[in-house]
């Protein structure tokens, strides 16, 4: 069996394909998976999913090249100020306290 | 020397020379995952030993790297099942597996030691050698589920038991054999254990081996 192994490098931050490990079940793959992406202490937490228990999604088509469906160069910062300064509800927002 | 100092040296010599033997599989193990976790608990091997030499090095006024290495072969302590060399898996796994059995029952006795500096190194080796012996544990299952696993475990073990005996001293042994015949679910041959102090040849093969960059260096020489 294929496990597929995600490590967490410190406590809060995302776990991030780190690899995997070929092992004849889920006991062997613990340990293989703890000394290939743990010995050196260089993560604080492992996941370790069987390969075939991923859903894989690989297409996402595109056939009319809707270009305005992305964000790029789009000030949603500017844009959303603009909304809550509109409603009356600028001094609700998240961090604006901050400014 | 105190007889806290000898044991501590028969512990250390155990954990130095089997890290070296089971590191002799880093780059040629059955496989790649495998591979890692052979060298990796080797390399924890060796940590135990150091922490070990530490311990005895203070009472002697030497230190743990002097004690590894500047020692002559027939000074080592090792029982005789870590020094054999054994290029062969199943061998292998079941002296990692009987190794691990008896260092259980010895790292209990430890453990409850009235000596607290001891006692509480040998938890601390313990927490370590609970990975180990669940690799081992894995290992066994894994054999025992086949005929061609456990005939050729069957034999390893039967082979390997008088050395293995050889590692704990007189009154850790029946509990070593209850469990370990527990285990495997069969009896274990009425041997005499081949004890502490008998240095095979392999020993001295690996001394030359393992001493011979700290002899190559000048006297003095920082590492």
């Amino acid at each position: 069996m294929i496990f597929e192994v995600f490590r967490q490098e410190r406590k809060g931050q995302p776990f991030q394909h780190a690899g995997s490990v070929t092992a004849p079940n889920e006991e062997f793959a613990e340990i293989y998976a703890r000394e290939q992406y743990g010995r050196r202490q260089e993560s604080v937490a492992l996941w370790l999913v069987p390969r075939d228990a991923l859903h894989e999604i690989d297409e996402f088509p595109d056939e009319f090249g809707m270009k305005y469906r992305r964000v790029d160069g789009y000030s949603i910062k500017a844009r959303l100020r603009e909304a809550r300064e509109k409603a009356g509800t600028l001094e609700l927002a998240p961090g604006a306290s901050d400014e | 020397m105190s007889e806290r100092t000898d044991l501590l040296l028969s512990l250390a010599d155990d954990e130095l020379i089997l890290g070296w033997r089971n590191s002799e599989w880093t780059g040629i193990a059955p496989f790649l995952e495998e591979d890692v976790a052979f060298s990796s608990i080797a390399q924890n091997e060796i940590g135990h030993a150091r922490a070990l030499y530490e311990l005895a090095a203070v009472e002697l006024g030497t230190t743990a790297d002097a004690l590894a290495f500047d020692r002559g072969p027939d000074e080592y302590r090792s029982a005789p099942l870590v020094q054999l060399r054994r290029l062969e898996w199943a061998r292998t796994i079941a002296r990692h597996w009987l190794y691990e059995t008896a260092d259980e029952v010895r790292l209990a006795s430890l453990k409850a030691s009235d000596d607290s500096e001891l006692a509480g190194l040998a938890a601390k080796i313990d927490r370590e050698e609970a990975y180990h012996r669940m690799h081992a544990e894995m290992w066994i299952d894994r054999l025992l589920a086949t005929d061609e696993g456990r005939s050729r475990l069957d034999e390893a073990v039967t082979e390997l038991w008088p050395y293995a005996l050889g590692v704990l001293d007189d009154g850790l042994r029946p509990e070593f054999r209850a469990h370990a015949e527990e285990r495997l679910g069969r009896t274990l041959p009425d041997v005499e254990a081949v004890p502490r102090g008998v240095h095979e040849a392999e020993l001295a093969e690996l001394w030359e081996e393992m001493t011979s960059v700290r002899r190559s260096a000048p006297a003095g020489s920082q590492w």
